[in-house]
Protein backbone atom coordinates (compact mmCIF):
# COMPACT_ATOMS: atom_id res chain seq x y z
CA UNK A 1 0.00 0.00 0.00
CA UNK A 2 1.70 3.22 -1.19
CA UNK A 3 0.38 5.63 1.37
CA UNK A 4 0.80 3.17 4.21
CA UNK A 5 4.54 2.92 3.62
CA UNK A 6 4.92 6.68 3.50
CA UNK A 7 3.07 6.95 6.75
CA UNK A 8 5.29 4.34 8.34
CA UNK A 9 8.35 6.38 7.40
CA UNK A 10 6.80 9.51 8.79
CA UNK A 11 5.87 7.94 12.07
CA UNK A 12 9.43 6.88 12.88
CA UNK A 13 10.01 10.19 14.64
CA UNK A 14 7.10 9.64 16.95
CA UNK A 15 7.53 5.93 17.48
CA UNK A 16 7.90 6.24 21.26
CA UNK A 17 5.04 8.67 21.65
CA UNK A 18 1.42 7.64 22.15
CA UNK A 19 -0.35 7.46 18.77
CA UNK A 20 -2.70 10.27 19.74
CA UNK A 21 -1.82 13.21 21.97
CA UNK A 22 -4.11 16.23 22.26
CA UNK A 23 -2.80 19.21 24.25
CA UNK A 24 -4.48 22.44 25.30
CA UNK A 25 -7.10 22.30 22.57
CA UNK A 26 -9.35 25.35 22.24
CA UNK A 27 -12.19 25.77 19.77
CA UNK A 28 -14.91 28.40 19.59
CA UNK A 29 -17.76 29.02 17.18
CA UNK A 30 -18.38 32.75 17.34
CA UNK A 31 -18.79 33.66 20.97
CA UNK A 32 -19.52 30.07 21.99
CA UNK A 33 -16.52 28.28 23.49
CA UNK A 34 -16.84 24.59 22.68
CA UNK A 35 -13.45 23.28 23.77
CA UNK A 36 -11.54 25.14 26.43
CA UNK A 37 -8.15 23.51 26.87
CA UNK A 38 -8.71 19.79 26.36
CA UNK A 39 -5.82 17.41 27.01
CA UNK A 40 -6.08 13.77 25.99
CA UNK A 41 -3.51 11.04 25.44
CA UNK A 42 -4.47 7.68 24.00
CA UNK A 43 -1.89 4.89 24.22
CA UNK A 44 -1.39 2.25 21.54
CA UNK A 45 -4.14 -0.37 21.68
CA UNK A 46 -6.17 1.64 24.15
CA UNK A 47 -9.88 2.43 23.81
CA UNK A 48 -10.96 5.73 25.34
CA UNK A 49 -14.59 6.78 25.59
CA UNK A 50 -15.29 10.52 25.56
CA UNK A 51 -18.48 11.27 27.47
CA UNK A 52 -20.50 14.36 28.07
CA UNK A 53 -23.87 15.94 27.59
CA UNK A 54 -25.00 17.04 24.13
CA UNK A 55 -23.25 20.19 22.90
CA UNK A 56 -20.17 19.68 25.09
CA UNK A 57 -17.85 19.45 22.09
CA UNK A 58 -17.38 15.67 21.88
CA UNK A 59 -17.97 15.42 18.13
CA UNK A 60 -16.02 18.63 17.53
CA UNK A 61 -13.05 17.00 19.28
CA UNK A 62 -13.16 14.09 16.82
CA UNK A 63 -13.47 16.43 13.83
CA UNK A 64 -10.44 18.37 15.06
CA UNK A 65 -8.44 15.15 15.48
CA UNK A 66 -9.11 14.16 11.88
CA UNK A 67 -8.54 17.65 10.51
CA UNK A 68 -12.10 18.39 9.38
CA UNK A 69 -11.99 21.53 11.51
CA UNK A 70 -9.11 23.66 12.71
CA UNK A 71 -8.61 24.42 16.42
CA UNK A 72 -8.15 28.00 17.63
CA UNK A 73 -5.10 26.90 19.61
CA UNK A 74 -3.47 23.78 21.00
CA UNK A 75 -1.85 20.82 19.33
CA UNK A 76 -2.93 17.42 18.05
CA UNK A 77 -0.07 14.98 17.61
CA UNK A 78 -0.71 11.81 15.66
CA UNK A 79 2.21 9.38 15.60
CA UNK A 80 4.39 12.25 16.79
CA UNK A 81 3.37 14.69 14.06
CA UNK A 82 1.41 17.81 14.88
CA UNK A 83 -1.44 17.94 12.37
CA UNK A 84 -2.73 21.39 13.27
CA UNK A 85 -0.67 23.45 10.86
CA UNK A 86 0.47 21.03 8.20
CA UNK A 87 -0.28 21.01 4.48
CA UNK A 88 -3.18 19.10 2.98
CA UNK A 89 -0.93 16.44 1.40
CA UNK A 90 0.71 15.64 4.74
CA UNK A 91 -2.66 15.67 6.48
CA UNK A 92 -4.05 13.24 3.91
CA UNK A 93 -1.15 10.85 4.51
CA UNK A 94 -2.05 10.84 8.20
CA UNK A 95 -5.76 10.51 7.49
CA UNK A 96 -5.11 7.28 5.62
CA UNK A 97 -4.06 5.71 8.92
CA UNK A 98 -7.17 6.93 10.73
CA UNK A 99 -10.57 5.28 10.39
CA UNK A 100 -13.64 7.36 11.18
CA UNK A 101 -17.14 6.02 11.82
CA UNK A 102 -19.64 8.86 11.48
CA UNK A 103 -22.71 9.20 13.65
CA UNK A 104 -25.05 8.51 10.70
CA UNK A 105 -22.48 6.27 8.95
CA UNK A 106 -22.22 8.82 6.06
CA UNK A 107 -22.25 6.10 3.39
CA UNK A 108 -22.08 7.29 -0.22
CA UNK A 109 -25.71 6.92 -1.19
CA UNK A 110 -25.06 6.49 -4.90
CA UNK A 111 -22.75 3.49 -4.32
CA UNK A 112 -23.59 -0.04 -3.21
CA UNK A 113 -22.46 -1.45 0.12
CA UNK A 114 -19.50 -3.18 -1.56
CA UNK A 115 -18.54 -0.07 -3.56
CA UNK A 116 -18.61 2.01 -0.37
CA UNK A 117 -16.01 -0.26 1.21
CA UNK A 118 -13.98 -0.38 -2.00
CA UNK A 119 -13.93 3.42 -2.37
CA UNK A 120 -10.83 4.12 -0.21
CA UNK A 121 -9.08 1.08 -1.70
CA UNK A 122 -9.65 2.40 -5.23
CA UNK A 123 -8.25 5.79 -4.32
CA UNK A 124 -5.26 4.79 -2.19
CA UNK A 125 -4.03 1.32 -3.11
CA UNK A 126 -2.68 -0.45 -6.16
CA UNK A 127 -4.78 -3.56 -5.50
CA UNK A 128 -6.35 -5.21 -8.54
CA UNK A 129 -10.11 -5.22 -8.97
CA UNK A 130 -10.34 -8.82 -7.70
CA UNK A 131 -8.11 -8.09 -4.71
CA UNK A 132 -10.21 -5.05 -3.80
CA UNK A 133 -13.41 -7.01 -4.06
CA UNK A 134 -11.98 -9.80 -1.92
CA UNK A 135 -10.81 -7.35 0.73
CA UNK A 136 -14.19 -5.58 0.78
CA UNK A 137 -15.98 -8.94 0.95
CA UNK A 138 -13.74 -10.17 3.79
CA UNK A 139 -14.23 -6.98 5.78
CA UNK A 140 -17.99 -7.03 5.32
CA UNK A 141 -18.10 -10.76 6.15
CA UNK A 142 -16.18 -10.14 9.38
CA UNK A 143 -18.93 -7.69 10.34
CA UNK A 144 -21.77 -10.00 9.27
CA UNK A 145 -22.66 -8.08 6.12
CA UNK A 146 -21.56 -10.53 3.41
CA UNK A 147 -25.12 -11.06 2.14
CA UNK A 148 -25.77 -7.39 1.46
CA UNK A 149 -22.93 -6.49 -0.90
CA UNK A 150 -25.13 -5.26 -3.74
CA UNK A 151 -27.66 -3.38 -1.64
CA UNK A 152 -27.83 0.39 -1.62
CA UNK A 153 -27.31 2.18 1.74
CA UNK A 154 -30.96 3.32 1.70
CA UNK A 155 -32.07 -0.34 1.61
CA UNK A 156 -30.37 -1.38 4.86
CA UNK A 157 -31.08 -0.56 8.50
CA UNK A 158 -29.25 1.98 10.67
CA UNK A 159 -27.29 -0.75 12.47
CA UNK A 160 -26.26 -2.32 9.17
CA UNK A 161 -25.22 1.09 7.84
CA UNK A 162 -22.95 1.51 10.86
CA UNK A 163 -21.37 -1.88 10.15
CA UNK A 164 -20.74 -0.89 6.54
CA UNK A 165 -19.35 2.45 7.73
CA UNK A 166 -17.05 0.53 10.06
CA UNK A 167 -15.94 -1.78 7.24
CA UNK A 168 -15.15 1.29 5.12
CA UNK A 169 -13.24 2.85 8.02
CA UNK A 170 -11.17 -0.35 8.32
CA UNK A 171 -10.50 -0.72 4.60
CA UNK A 172 -7.06 0.91 4.66
CA UNK A 173 -5.99 -0.94 7.84
CA UNK A 174 -5.85 2.15 10.04
CA UNK A 175 -4.19 2.00 13.44
CA UNK A 176 -6.42 4.68 14.98
CA UNK A 177 -10.20 4.44 14.89
CA UNK A 178 -12.54 7.29 15.79
CA UNK A 179 -16.19 6.55 16.52
CA UNK A 180 -18.77 9.33 16.66
CA UNK A 181 -21.77 8.10 18.69
CA UNK A 182 -21.57 4.56 17.28
CA UNK A 183 -24.61 3.36 19.22
CA UNK A 184 -26.91 6.37 18.94
CA UNK A 185 -30.27 5.69 17.34
CA UNK A 186 -29.83 1.93 17.62
CA UNK A 187 -31.88 -0.57 19.60
CA UNK A 188 -30.14 -1.98 22.72
CA UNK A 189 -29.28 -5.31 21.06
CA UNK A 190 -27.69 -3.71 17.98
CA UNK A 191 -25.95 -1.15 20.21
CA UNK A 192 -24.48 -4.01 22.27
CA UNK A 193 -23.33 -5.71 19.05
CA UNK A 194 -21.53 -2.55 17.97
CA UNK A 195 -19.88 -2.43 21.41
CA UNK A 196 -18.76 -6.05 20.95
CA UNK A 197 -17.32 -5.16 17.54
CA UNK A 198 -15.22 -2.40 19.14
CA UNK A 199 -13.86 -4.92 21.66
CA UNK A 200 -13.23 -7.43 18.87
CA UNK A 201 -11.28 -4.86 16.84
CA UNK A 202 -9.20 -3.97 19.87
CA UNK A 203 -8.31 -7.63 20.47
CA UNK A 204 -7.73 -8.63 16.85
CA UNK A 205 -5.99 -5.50 15.54
CA UNK A 206 -4.63 -3.85 18.71
CA UNK A 207 -6.52 -0.79 17.55
CA UNK A 208 -6.18 2.60 19.23
CA UNK A 209 -9.71 3.97 19.50
CA UNK A 210 -11.55 7.07 20.65
CA UNK A 211 -15.27 6.59 21.05
CA UNK A 212 -17.52 9.60 21.52
CA UNK A 213 -20.71 8.52 23.24
CA UNK A 214 -23.29 9.54 25.81
CA UNK A 215 -23.91 5.91 26.75
CA UNK A 216 -21.87 5.47 29.96
CA UNK A 217 -22.87 1.87 30.57
CA UNK A 218 -22.22 0.91 26.94
CA UNK A 219 -18.81 2.53 27.24
CA UNK A 220 -18.08 0.45 30.34
CA UNK A 221 -18.17 -2.68 28.18
CA UNK A 222 -15.61 -1.58 25.59
CA UNK A 223 -13.55 1.33 26.98
CA UNK A 224 -10.32 1.11 28.98
CA UNK A 225 -10.71 4.71 30.09
CA UNK A 226 -13.52 7.21 30.20
CA UNK A 227 -13.09 10.96 29.79
CA UNK A 228 -15.91 13.25 30.84
CA UNK A 229 -16.19 16.69 29.24
CA UNK A 230 -17.96 19.67 30.73
CA UNK A 231 -17.98 23.16 29.27
CA UNK A 232 -15.10 22.29 27.00
CA UNK A 233 -12.86 20.91 29.72
CA UNK A 234 -11.99 17.43 30.94
CA UNK A 235 -13.68 16.94 34.31
CA UNK A 236 -12.36 13.45 34.96
CA UNK A 237 -10.18 10.95 33.10
CA UNK A 238 -10.19 7.43 34.52
CA UNK A 239 -11.72 3.97 34.60
CA UNK A 240 -15.43 3.34 35.04
CA UNK A 241 -14.72 2.48 38.69
CA UNK A 242 -12.95 5.79 39.22
CA UNK A 243 -15.88 7.66 37.73
CA UNK A 244 -18.27 5.81 40.03
CA UNK A 245 -16.20 6.71 43.07
CA UNK A 246 -15.53 10.33 42.10
CA UNK A 247 -16.72 12.89 44.69
CA UNK A 248 -17.03 15.60 42.01
CA UNK A 249 -20.70 16.72 42.12
CA UNK A 250 -20.91 16.96 38.32
CA UNK A 251 -19.55 13.42 37.88
CA UNK A 252 -21.87 12.11 40.58
CA UNK A 253 -24.86 13.74 38.90
CA UNK A 254 -23.78 12.54 35.44
CA UNK A 255 -23.44 8.95 36.63
CA UNK A 256 -26.76 9.20 38.45
CA UNK A 257 -28.52 10.52 35.35
CA UNK A 258 -26.93 7.81 33.20
CA UNK A 259 -28.04 5.00 35.53
CA UNK B 1 -21.45 13.88 -19.05
CA UNK B 2 -24.41 11.57 -19.58
CA UNK B 3 -26.39 13.21 -16.78
CA UNK B 4 -25.52 16.71 -17.91
CA UNK B 5 -25.40 16.20 -21.67
CA UNK B 6 -27.67 13.52 -23.05
CA UNK B 7 -30.27 13.85 -20.31
CA UNK B 8 -30.57 17.59 -20.97
CA UNK B 9 -30.86 17.03 -24.72
CA UNK B 10 -34.67 16.59 -24.98
CA UNK B 11 -35.37 19.69 -22.90
CA UNK B 12 -32.84 21.84 -24.77
CA UNK B 13 -34.08 20.60 -28.16
CA UNK B 14 -37.68 21.34 -27.16
CA UNK B 15 -36.79 24.83 -25.97
CA UNK B 16 -34.85 25.46 -29.19
CA UNK B 17 -37.78 24.20 -31.27
CA UNK B 18 -40.25 26.44 -29.43
CA UNK B 19 -37.95 29.41 -29.96
CA UNK B 20 -37.74 28.66 -33.67
CA UNK B 21 -41.54 28.57 -33.97
CA UNK B 22 -41.99 31.76 -31.94
CA UNK B 23 -39.33 33.58 -33.97
CA UNK B 24 -41.08 32.56 -37.18
CA UNK B 25 -44.53 33.63 -35.92
CA UNK B 26 -43.41 36.89 -34.36
CA UNK B 27 -41.08 38.21 -37.04
CA UNK B 28 -43.18 37.30 -40.08
CA UNK B 29 -45.72 40.08 -39.46
CA UNK B 30 -43.04 42.68 -38.72
CA UNK B 31 -40.99 41.80 -41.78
CA UNK B 32 -44.12 41.79 -43.99
CA UNK B 33 -44.97 45.27 -42.67
CA UNK B 34 -41.52 46.54 -43.71
CA UNK B 35 -41.52 44.68 -47.01
CA UNK B 36 -38.71 42.39 -45.99
CA UNK B 37 -40.56 39.07 -45.85
CA UNK B 38 -37.81 37.38 -47.87
CA UNK B 39 -35.46 37.98 -44.95
CA UNK B 40 -37.46 35.68 -42.64
CA UNK B 41 -35.17 32.59 -42.95
CA UNK B 42 -32.07 34.74 -42.32
CA UNK B 43 -33.65 36.42 -39.30
CA UNK B 44 -34.61 33.05 -37.79
CA UNK B 45 -31.22 31.45 -38.45
CA UNK B 46 -29.15 34.44 -37.31
CA UNK B 47 -31.26 34.98 -34.19
CA UNK B 48 -30.89 31.36 -33.22
CA UNK B 49 -27.20 30.80 -33.86
CA UNK B 50 -25.99 34.16 -32.59
CA UNK B 51 -28.08 34.65 -29.47
CA UNK B 52 -31.27 32.70 -28.78
CA UNK B 53 -29.76 29.21 -29.07
CA UNK B 54 -26.75 29.82 -26.78
CA UNK B 55 -28.64 31.81 -24.14
CA UNK B 56 -31.64 29.49 -24.03
CA UNK B 57 -29.32 26.49 -23.73
CA UNK B 58 -27.43 28.18 -20.90
CA UNK B 59 -30.59 29.05 -19.00
CA UNK B 60 -32.21 25.64 -19.51
CA UNK B 61 -29.07 23.81 -18.38
CA UNK B 62 -28.62 26.14 -15.42
CA UNK B 63 -32.18 25.29 -14.36
CA UNK B 64 -31.94 21.56 -14.85
CA UNK B 65 -28.29 20.77 -14.14
CA UNK B 66 -27.49 23.64 -11.77
CA UNK B 67 -30.33 22.68 -9.45
CA UNK B 68 -29.31 19.03 -9.66
CA UNK B 69 -25.67 19.68 -8.81
CA UNK B 70 -26.56 22.11 -6.01
CA UNK B 71 -29.01 19.66 -4.46
CA UNK B 72 -26.81 16.60 -4.92
CA UNK B 73 -23.68 18.12 -3.40
CA UNK B 74 -25.77 19.88 -0.76
CA UNK B 75 -27.32 16.59 0.25
CA UNK B 76 -23.87 14.98 0.38
CA UNK B 77 -22.67 17.85 2.57
CA UNK B 78 -25.48 17.67 5.14
CA UNK B 79 -25.29 13.87 5.37
CA UNK B 80 -21.53 14.11 6.00
CA UNK B 81 -20.67 12.19 2.82
CA UNK B 82 -18.28 14.97 1.79
CA UNK B 83 -16.68 14.88 5.25
CA UNK B 84 -16.34 11.10 4.86
CA UNK B 85 -14.58 11.68 1.56
CA UNK B 86 -12.16 14.16 3.16
CA UNK B 87 -11.50 11.76 6.01
CA UNK B 88 -10.69 9.11 3.39
CA UNK B 89 -7.98 11.51 2.16
CA UNK B 90 -9.86 12.18 -1.07
CA UNK B 91 -10.15 15.81 -2.17
CA UNK B 92 -13.90 16.32 -2.70
CA UNK B 93 -13.31 19.43 -4.79
CA UNK B 94 -11.21 17.45 -7.22
CA UNK B 95 -13.34 14.31 -7.11
CA UNK B 96 -16.84 15.81 -7.11
CA UNK B 97 -16.57 19.39 -8.36
CA UNK B 98 -13.93 19.31 -11.10
CA UNK B 99 -15.63 16.46 -12.95
CA UNK B 100 -18.96 18.31 -12.94
CA UNK B 101 -17.42 21.61 -14.04
CA UNK B 102 -15.58 19.86 -16.88
CA UNK B 103 -18.76 18.07 -18.00
CA UNK B 104 -20.68 21.38 -18.08
CA UNK B 105 -17.83 23.04 -19.97
CA UNK B 106 -17.78 20.35 -22.66
CA UNK B 107 -21.50 19.69 -22.98
CA UNK B 108 -22.84 23.23 -23.36
CA UNK B 109 -21.58 23.79 -26.95
CA UNK B 110 -22.97 20.41 -28.03
CA UNK B 111 -26.35 21.15 -26.47
CA UNK B 112 -26.30 24.57 -28.15
CA UNK B 113 -25.89 22.86 -31.50
CA UNK B 114 -28.97 20.77 -30.68
CA UNK B 115 -30.96 23.87 -29.73
CA UNK B 116 -29.85 25.66 -32.92
CA UNK B 117 -30.69 22.69 -35.15
CA UNK B 118 -34.12 22.03 -33.65
CA UNK B 119 -34.91 25.77 -33.68
CA UNK B 120 -34.01 26.11 -37.34
CA UNK B 121 -35.97 22.97 -38.23
CA UNK B 122 -39.10 24.09 -36.39
CA UNK B 123 -38.64 27.64 -37.71
CA UNK B 124 -38.73 26.21 -41.22
CA UNK B 125 -41.80 24.05 -40.46
CA UNK B 126 -43.64 27.04 -39.03
CA UNK B 127 -42.64 29.21 -41.99
CA UNK B 128 -43.50 26.62 -44.62
CA UNK B 129 -46.98 26.10 -43.16
CA UNK B 130 -47.90 29.68 -44.09
CA UNK B 131 -45.60 30.07 -47.09
CA UNK B 132 -44.46 26.73 -48.49
CA UNK B 133 -40.73 26.42 -49.22
CA UNK B 134 -38.26 23.56 -49.19
CA UNK B 135 -35.85 23.09 -46.29
CA UNK B 136 -32.99 23.45 -48.76
CA UNK B 137 -34.26 26.85 -49.90
CA UNK B 138 -34.90 27.92 -46.30
CA UNK B 139 -31.35 27.00 -45.28
CA UNK B 140 -29.86 28.56 -48.38
CA UNK B 141 -31.71 31.83 -47.72
CA UNK B 142 -30.85 31.76 -44.05
CA UNK B 143 -27.17 30.87 -44.33
CA UNK B 144 -26.09 32.57 -47.56
CA UNK B 145 -24.61 35.59 -45.77
CA UNK B 146 -23.42 33.74 -42.69
CA UNK B 147 -19.73 33.36 -41.91
CA UNK B 148 -17.92 31.15 -39.43
CA UNK B 149 -17.63 34.18 -37.14
CA UNK B 150 -21.42 34.26 -36.97
CA UNK B 151 -21.55 30.66 -35.86
CA UNK B 152 -18.43 29.51 -34.00
CA UNK B 153 -17.83 32.25 -31.38
CA UNK B 154 -21.48 32.31 -30.19
CA UNK B 155 -21.47 28.51 -29.96
CA UNK B 156 -18.18 28.32 -28.08
CA UNK B 157 -19.10 31.17 -25.75
CA UNK B 158 -21.42 28.65 -24.09
CA UNK B 159 -18.30 27.00 -22.67
CA UNK B 160 -18.14 30.04 -20.40
CA UNK B 161 -21.78 29.43 -19.46
CA UNK B 162 -20.81 25.83 -18.66
CA UNK B 163 -18.03 27.03 -16.37
CA UNK B 164 -20.45 29.42 -14.66
CA UNK B 165 -23.06 26.70 -14.10
CA UNK B 166 -20.45 24.22 -12.88
CA UNK B 167 -18.58 26.55 -10.54
CA UNK B 168 -21.63 28.30 -9.09
CA UNK B 169 -23.66 25.17 -8.43
CA UNK B 170 -20.70 23.19 -7.04
CA UNK B 171 -19.81 26.11 -4.76
CA UNK B 172 -23.41 26.47 -3.57
CA UNK B 173 -23.71 22.73 -2.99
CA UNK B 174 -20.40 22.40 -1.14
CA UNK B 175 -21.19 25.23 1.28
CA UNK B 176 -24.65 23.92 2.19
CA UNK B 177 -25.64 24.23 5.84
CA UNK B 178 -28.87 23.52 7.67
CA UNK B 179 -30.25 20.11 6.70
CA UNK B 180 -32.90 19.57 4.04
CA UNK B 181 -33.92 23.22 4.12
CA UNK B 182 -30.32 24.12 3.33
CA UNK B 183 -30.30 21.67 0.41
CA UNK B 184 -33.37 23.42 -1.02
CA UNK B 185 -31.70 26.79 -0.60
CA UNK B 186 -28.57 25.55 -2.37
CA UNK B 187 -30.56 24.20 -5.31
CA UNK B 188 -32.46 27.47 -5.66
CA UNK B 189 -29.42 29.70 -5.30
CA UNK B 190 -27.50 27.56 -7.81
CA UNK B 191 -30.17 28.21 -10.44
CA UNK B 192 -30.73 31.87 -9.60
CA UNK B 193 -27.06 32.82 -9.44
CA UNK B 194 -25.92 30.82 -12.46
CA UNK B 195 -28.81 32.22 -14.57
CA UNK B 196 -27.97 35.73 -13.45
CA UNK B 197 -24.26 35.31 -14.17
CA UNK B 198 -25.04 33.81 -17.59
CA UNK B 199 -27.09 36.86 -18.53
CA UNK B 200 -24.38 39.21 -17.29
CA UNK B 201 -21.63 37.20 -18.99
CA UNK B 202 -23.63 37.28 -22.23
CA UNK B 203 -23.46 41.07 -22.31
CA UNK B 204 -19.69 40.99 -21.96
CA UNK B 205 -19.20 38.09 -24.36
CA UNK B 206 -21.34 39.62 -27.11
CA UNK B 207 -19.23 42.77 -26.99
CA UNK B 208 -16.05 40.68 -26.89
CA UNK B 209 -17.14 38.71 -29.96
CA UNK B 210 -18.06 41.89 -31.83
CA UNK B 211 -14.58 43.28 -31.19
CA UNK B 212 -12.44 40.20 -31.76
CA UNK B 213 -14.57 38.18 -34.21
CA UNK B 214 -16.31 40.76 -36.45
CA UNK B 215 -18.78 39.38 -39.01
Amino acid sequence: MRAGNTMADQSKNGRNEAPLVVSGLHKSFGSQKVLNGVDLTVARGETVAVLGKSGMGKSVLLKLIVGLQQPDSGSIRIHGQDIVRIGMDQLNEIRIKIGFLFQQAALYDSLTVEQNVEFPLVRHTTLSNEERKKKAHDLLASLGMEKDLDKMPSDISGGMQKRVGLARALALDPDILLFDEPTSGLDPITAAEIGQLIVKLKKERNMTSVVVTHDVHGAKSFADRLVLLREGKVVIDGTFGQLEKSPDPFVVQFMKDAA
Amino acid sequence: MDAIGSKSFPLVALAGAATGVVLSLQTRDSLTRFGAKAMLPAVIVFSLIKESGPVITGLIVSGRVGAGIGAELGSMRVTEQIDAMEVSAVNPYKFLASTRVLACFLMLPLLTLAADASGILMGWISTTLSQPMTLQLFLHSGLKNATLNDFLPPTFKTMVYGLIIGFVSCFQGMRTRGGTEGVGRSATSSVVLSSLFIILADVILVRFIQVFFPS
